[in-house]
């Protein structure tokens, strides 16, 4: 159901977020069919180990059968069992660069996707719907491609060497002056890749004694980060401000759990944009939490940055808030920039500390110095530094693409979670032979989409997840539509039982409190 | 062509359970030993409904027919 939260003049914009419940025909169907496949499952194991059908998948040798069993989990079981059956949807070879449309290596598979052989064709001009490449910057061609060849010519590939050796070269010093300039906070650091941005520089913010208040759908990064730090972790549920409250009331007051000391530090984990569900954090909330509580925040901006906000600045700005109320401001150079790599953006003490303690730092490659030109061309063709309006005109393209294209699955009949203004839109298939059934068919029409199952997702809730660019043009969108709502109806995927008058495309009216009319 | 569309339709049904069950993933030696032991399922409840159904609806309608007229006389014969 679509509520409008308008907490106490909080939110300066109206804050719709939507999880539409699992109809429960459908649940019990999901339920059926992964009991089905379980039992085929078993049965298939059976005729592995009596040696009536040939094994493919690994076991262990001979010599170690009496050995504890390596493969006998519930997780190698879903392996060979269920997910070879779908596997040809996925790690599918591309042969060009991932922007609106690629380009993609046919294979075929002759003993049900055990191993696969490539035809030799290419498949040519695939919409892309599932790169992360929100701004369109993935490009051959170009002022970012001609700037990291000029580099590329001069600097070398390689910087043989960690940052804090001999890595750090004037081109980092050039980047982290423009992410703080671009962030509006006073200094930032890079690393050269955004997984380790996040799980090599939690253990150097907090340790033993400290408590970590994690959001219950963080990424795996942040989960490695905070369990490699030895703090204490406590999950709220996910978005939920109350749940939130609820666990610091009960840190402040309760203290660490045997001693009843207060905790050395309090830091909240939260994402901007949540890749699976497609949601964004309530950041005004939490932030006037965090200075109730007196605690820290760290905000990691990996599919936000570029992708919300009038001027792309991440959901800091698209909330309208100070930067400087977020003490740990983390972010990805991957998704909206077309490079690879992380930074951390915060108070000039914090970065000065970062760059002695971190991990990443000390131990880990710098950043590629083409990649470094990548991320300061387009950065500053976001800003507008660069002469021309293309980065203004990109942001607001995502925006036009992202509303469009939410607007119109909603009005087929998918059940699509999540914000309104994410660029990341899940929409549900819940059942395992449509997951498999959804990528073939919309790459028969070709159209490259990611589909999700478990573990990435609950057992029940697989989804396929369209990421939306400003490289997509609306011509592109609508054959995409046009697509989707063929296989929609093929497979029998448009579960929604509400049908909504779409919301956003009227301007805001001051005297309307209700947005849904139904 | 009300033929050809009715089987457009029955095929796509079938294609809606192929993929509710699973079915549309197994290979071809799975999809027989899945199918026949549907059908057998589907054929022994109907063979049981029939045998069950009929001999209940048999009594039931001479316990009523009957039950008019000789009231004494056949009640004893019907309670078991």
């Amino acid at each position: 159901v679509n509520h409008v939260v308008h907490n106490g003049g909080l939110y300066k914009r109206p804050f719709n977020e939507a999880f539409e419940e699992t109809p429960m025909l459908v649940a019990v169907l999901t339920y059926v069919g992964y009991g089905v496949l379980t039992l085929f499952g078993y049965l298939r194991d059976f005729l592995r180990q009596w040696k009536i059908e040939k094994c493919q998948n690994a076991t262990e040798r001979e010599e170690q059968k009496d050995f504890v069993p390596l493969y006998q989990d519930f997780e190698n079981f879903y392996n060979r069992n269920l997910y070879m059956r779908i596997r040809d949807s996925w790690n599918r070879p591309i042969c060009s660069v991932p922007g609106a449309k690629v380009d993609m290596m046919e294979r075929v598979s002759h003993d049900y996707n055990w191993t696969f052989t490539y035809t030799g064709r290419v498949i040519k001009d695939v919409i892309n719907m599932g790169s992360y490449n929100y701004l369109g910057f993935a490009q051959n061609a170009g002022a970012c491609q001609e700037a990291a060849a000029k580099v590329l010519s001069q600097y070398g590939a390689g910087v043989c060497s960690t940052r804090q050796e001999m890595g750090n070269l004037d081109k980092h010093e050039e980047l982290e002056k423009l992410v703080a300039r671009f962030l509006g906070v006073e200094s930032a650091m890079v690393y050269g890749m955004g997984f380790a941005t996040n799980s090599m520089n939690i253990p150097a913010l907090v340790g033993k004694g400290c408590l970590i208040l994690s959001d219950e759908l963080n990424h795996a990064s942040l989960v490695l980060g905070a369990r490699l730090s030895g703090a204490t972790i406590r999950i709220f549920k996910h978005n939920n401000m109350q749940s939130l409250e609820k666990l610091l009331k009960d840190a402040i007051v309760h203290g660490q759990p045997r001693t009843r000391r207060p905790w050395k530090k309090i830091l909240i984990l939260v994402e901007g944009i949540y890749s699976m569900e497609g949601s964004i954090v309530r950041l005004p909330e939490v932030i006037a939490l965090k200075k109730k509580y007196k605690t820290y925040l760290y905000l990691d901006e990996a599919h936000s940055i570029g992708a919300l906000g009038p001027s792309g600045r991440g959901v800091v700005e698209y909330f309208g808030l100070n930067p400087e109320d977020v003490d740990v401001m983390m972010g990805t150079f991957t998704k909206s920039f077309g490079a690879a790599g992380g930074y951390i953006g915060g108070k000039k003490e914090l970065i000065d500390y970062l760059r002695t303690y971190s991990h990443s730092a000390v131990y880990a490659t710098s950043m590629s110095p083409p990649v470094v030109e990548q991320i300061i061309t387009s950065m500053k063709c976001i800003i507008g530094e660069d002469g021309t309006t293309v980065g203004k005109a990109r942001v607001q393209q995502l925006a036009e693409n992202t509303r469009y294209f939410r607007r119109r699955l909603k009005e087929m009949g998918f059940i699509i979670y999540g914000n309104e203004d994410s660029p990341v839109v899940p929409l549900m298939l819940y059942m395992p032979a449509k997951i498999g059934a959804f990528g073939r068919e919309m790459l028969k029409r070709n159209i490259g989409v990611v589909v999700v199952g478990f573990p990435a997702t609950p057992i029940i809730e697989s989804r396929a997840r369209f990421c939306l660019s400003a490289a997509h043009t609306k011509e592109m969108l609508d054959t995409a539509l046009k697509e989707v709502n063929e296989v929609g109806d093929l497979l029998q995927v448009k579960y929604s039982r509400h049908r909504l008058v779409p919301l956003l495309d009227r301007p805001f009216d001051e005297t309307t409190y209700e947005e849904t009319e139904d | 062509m009300d033929v050809k569309s009715t089987k457009n339709y029955l095929y796509w049904l079938f294609c809606q359970f192929e993929l509710i069950t699973c079915s549309y993933l197994m290979e071809p030696w799975e999809k027989v030993l899945f199918y026949t032991f549907n059908l057998t399922m589907v054929l022994t409840l109907f063979y049981t409904t029939y045998v069950f159904v009929s001999v209940q609806l048999s009594s039931a309608l001479h316990f009523l027919w009957h039950f008019p007229g000789n009231q004494h006389g056949n009640s004893v014969s019907i309670v078991k």
